[in-house]
């Protein structure tokens, strides 16, 4: 998820055509499957929730399919593959990031809100600020998070399908962001569902298949084919079983990787379209249910990228992966040529494709929910107003949420998206998470603490990462060139010096939710809080699922 | 059993929070999820410090090419698994009743 996407020139190996093909399969089921799905699409608690009928196991799958981007698959196993060990460190601050929303967040959310993250932050609070806020914060993250997709998906078409020129690739952008708003507008949340369903079982499947045979070939020795990766890695050598090759060179790379691993472990309970997973279903069991299958779904998906990205440096070998368009990210597509031909490569390159498409729609969905029921519904007519009124204009600001994101993907096509996604997991833990355990777990809580809390997260993280070296004035030391998002190298205004700002700004973000509440002299709601808590624990006045 | 039927006591939120039932169900969640969210943070933390730090101890052969940074990933899935398994059986048993029966209570008394 968070490994750089580069732009790749174009495809030598396998089929452009049969990778088309595959995916055309793809998207024509899954079109079919959301038109069935949409029969019952009318009111909102459909539209925005799935009509809140979705098992546990099933939205455990979804919520696996909404996490496991294109950029955690191609983009682990890359890393796995030329920085070895260190690559493999980012999938453990992914998945044991699960346990806060398992432990703290799935089940109480679950009891408290209707359709959105702002729902249960403004439970207790004065509404319009903190609803406006947690908005706010919801459509910054999801913007972040699609912006990274869509220009992962420049980059990825290019090496997959073989279309190398820039106009090329911006038309094959429109398509991707095109399926995604008719996904959106047919199925609304039931649809995406089931797109991310399919999605995560050819992904984990596909995945499992590739780990199977890369096994295979050592004789199910581990050890063995960690053997065959530093053998056949004579730059990395030994170091690749080792960490510290990415990020161990300095004191601030490691204060880099430190401040990394706290975004990560942090930012998955407050990531938007997480959250508003859990109103899938119809009470806080199936929450806690789907949050443990997706913790075992994430869990061994990732025990496969390591395999996939040590068998990629076994068998394909670093000087090929890194000679290949799209770099790093070309490794898995690589392995599963060398392994099973032009037929495995093109599942393998639509399972990617698809999976872009996936994360994309239940992106698009969670902002358009949370424009159309926060902003418009709650805040602009006040709650006067009809459901239907909610859903028509969710459904428009879909459309415009899609043609921004084809917009943004086109321009950000070729940029460094590290940042992007580095900067939507820092935003969620900063912003999002201090408030949602703040409100739920500590009494005295109240809307400055909440506003605070979220505006100083939100405007910290996204000001370090403005003036870090992800932006500018980061110069690779051999070849001189630019690492960062500006790649004019004259042009350096980098101050902060961490390519994550998570270890400042979600400390901080804590410490100011809790100096905004002692130095408020608002009282607490004892009423609306008793009300909260209470809803919290036992489920009593929780929504109920949708009958048809 | 009266397990469905409104409790007289329970007319509001309010009444409900400060029950003695309620609050055993409040201390028995606490009790459980915040030392467990500890646990796991600070097992991460140590990891993630190690592998930042202890370059020499993290880069130690235990059998073959197995190092002790690989023993030590692999334990953070180990240990995230067996919390999910742990936790969601004991939700199952020592939450959910509970929190049902609470729930009758609150909802007969509401309609």
């Amino acid at each position: 998820m968070t490994a750089p996407l580069m732009l790749p020139l174009a495809t030598d190996i396998g089929s452009p055509t049969v990778n088309i093909v595959i995916f055309a399969l793809f998207v024509i089921a899954t079109l079919a499957i959301v038109l069935r799905a949409s029969r019952n699409n009318r009111t909102a608690a459909d539209y925005y929730a799935g009509g809140r009928s979705f098992t546990g196991p099933q939205n455990g799958i979804a919520l696996s399919g909404d996490y496991l981007s294109a950029a955690s698959f191609l983009g682990i196993a890359g890393a796995i593959a030329l920085n070895g060990y260190d690559g493999f460190l980012y999938s453990i601050g992914f998945l044991v990031a699960w346990l806060v929303a398992l432990l703290l967040v799935a089940e109480l959310l679950r009891n408290t809100g209707r359709f959105t993250m702002a729902d249960v932050l403004s439970f207790r609070l004065r509404q319009r600020p903190v609803r406006m806020a947690a908005a706010i914060s919801t459509l910054g993250v999801c913007f972040f998070y699609l912006l990274a997709q869509m220009a992962g998906a420049g980059g990825l078409v290019a090496l997959l399908l073989g279309v190398s020129g820039r106009t090329g690739q911006s038309i094959v952008i429109a398509v991707v962001g095109a399926l995604m708003i008719t996904y959106v507008l047919v199925g609304g949340m039931k649809g995406t569902t089931w797109v991310q369903i399919i999605k995560a079982v050819l992904l984990v499947v596909g995945a499992g298949i590739m780990t199977i045979w890369v096994l295979a070939k050592y004789a199910f020795n581990l050890s063995g084919l960690l053997g065959a990766a530093v053998d056949n890695s004579p730059a990395a050598g030994e170091k690749l079983l080792h960490p510290g090759l990415q990020y161990g060179a300095t004191g601030m790379s490691k204060l880099d990787f430190i401040s990394l691993a706290l975004a990560l472990v942090l930012g998955t309970a407050g990531l938007p379209h997480v959250l508003t997973r859990f109103y899938t279903v119809p009470n806080s069991k199936e929450a806690r249910r789907s949050v443990s299958w997706a913790i075992w779904i994430i869990g061994i998906f990732y025990l496969f990228t390591l395999v996939l990205g040590y068998g990629a440096a076994a068998i394909v070998g670093p000087d090929r992966i890194k000679a290949a368009p799209g770099k790093a990210n070309s490794a898995a597509p690589l392995l599963a040529f060398e392994l099973g031909g032009e037929l495995l490569l093109g599942v393998i390159s639509a399972v990617a494709f698809a999976t872009i498409l996936a994360v994309v729609a239940g992106l698009t969905i969670t902002a358009s929910t949370s424009f159309a029921h926060d902003i418009y519904g709650s805040i602009i007519k006040k709650g006067q107003i009809s459901g239907d009124g909610e859903v028509r204009v969710a459904r428009f600001t879909a459309v415009v949420i899609g043609l921004v994101a084809i917009i943004g993907g086109i321009f950000a096509n070729g940029q460094n998206i590290a940042f992007l996604v580095a900067l939507a997991f820092a935003v969620a833990a900063s912003a999002n998470l201090p408030t949602i355990l703040y409100s739920l777990f500590w009494r005295r809580f109240n809307t400055r603490g909440a506003l605070w809390s979220i505006y100083g997260g939100l405007g910290s993280a996204i000001i370090l990462i403005a003036f870090s070296p992800v932006v500018s004035g980061k110069v690779d030391a051999k070849t001189g060139k630019s690492l960062s998002m500006i790649t004019d190298t004259g042009i350096d205004f980098h101050w902060f010096p961490l390519d994550n700002p998570g270890i400042v700004s979600i400390p901080l973000a804590f410490l100011l939710g809790w100096l905004g509440t002692i130095s408020s002299k608002e009282p607490v709601d004892v009423d609306r809080f008793a009300e909260m808590e209470v809803r919290s624990l036992t489920g009593a006045g929780a929504e109920k699922a949708v009958q048809h | 059993m009266s397990d469905t039927t409104r409790d007289p006591d329970l007319t509001t939120y309010r009444d409900v929070q400060l029950s003695p039932d309620f609050s055993e169900l409040r201390r028995r969640f606490r009790n459980f999820v915040f030392p467990m969210t500890a646990l796991f943070l600070v097992w991460y933390f140590v990891y993630v410090l190690l592998a930042a730090y202890a370059h020499d101890f993290m880069s130690h052969k235990v059998a073959g090419n197995i190092t002790v940074a690989l023993l030590f990933g692999l334990g953070q899935f180990v240990s995230t698994f067996a919390i999910t398994l742990i936790y969601v059986r004991w939700a199952d048993r020592r939450l959910d009743p509970d929190a049902e029966h609470l729930r009758h209570q609150i909802e007969g008394a509401e309609q």
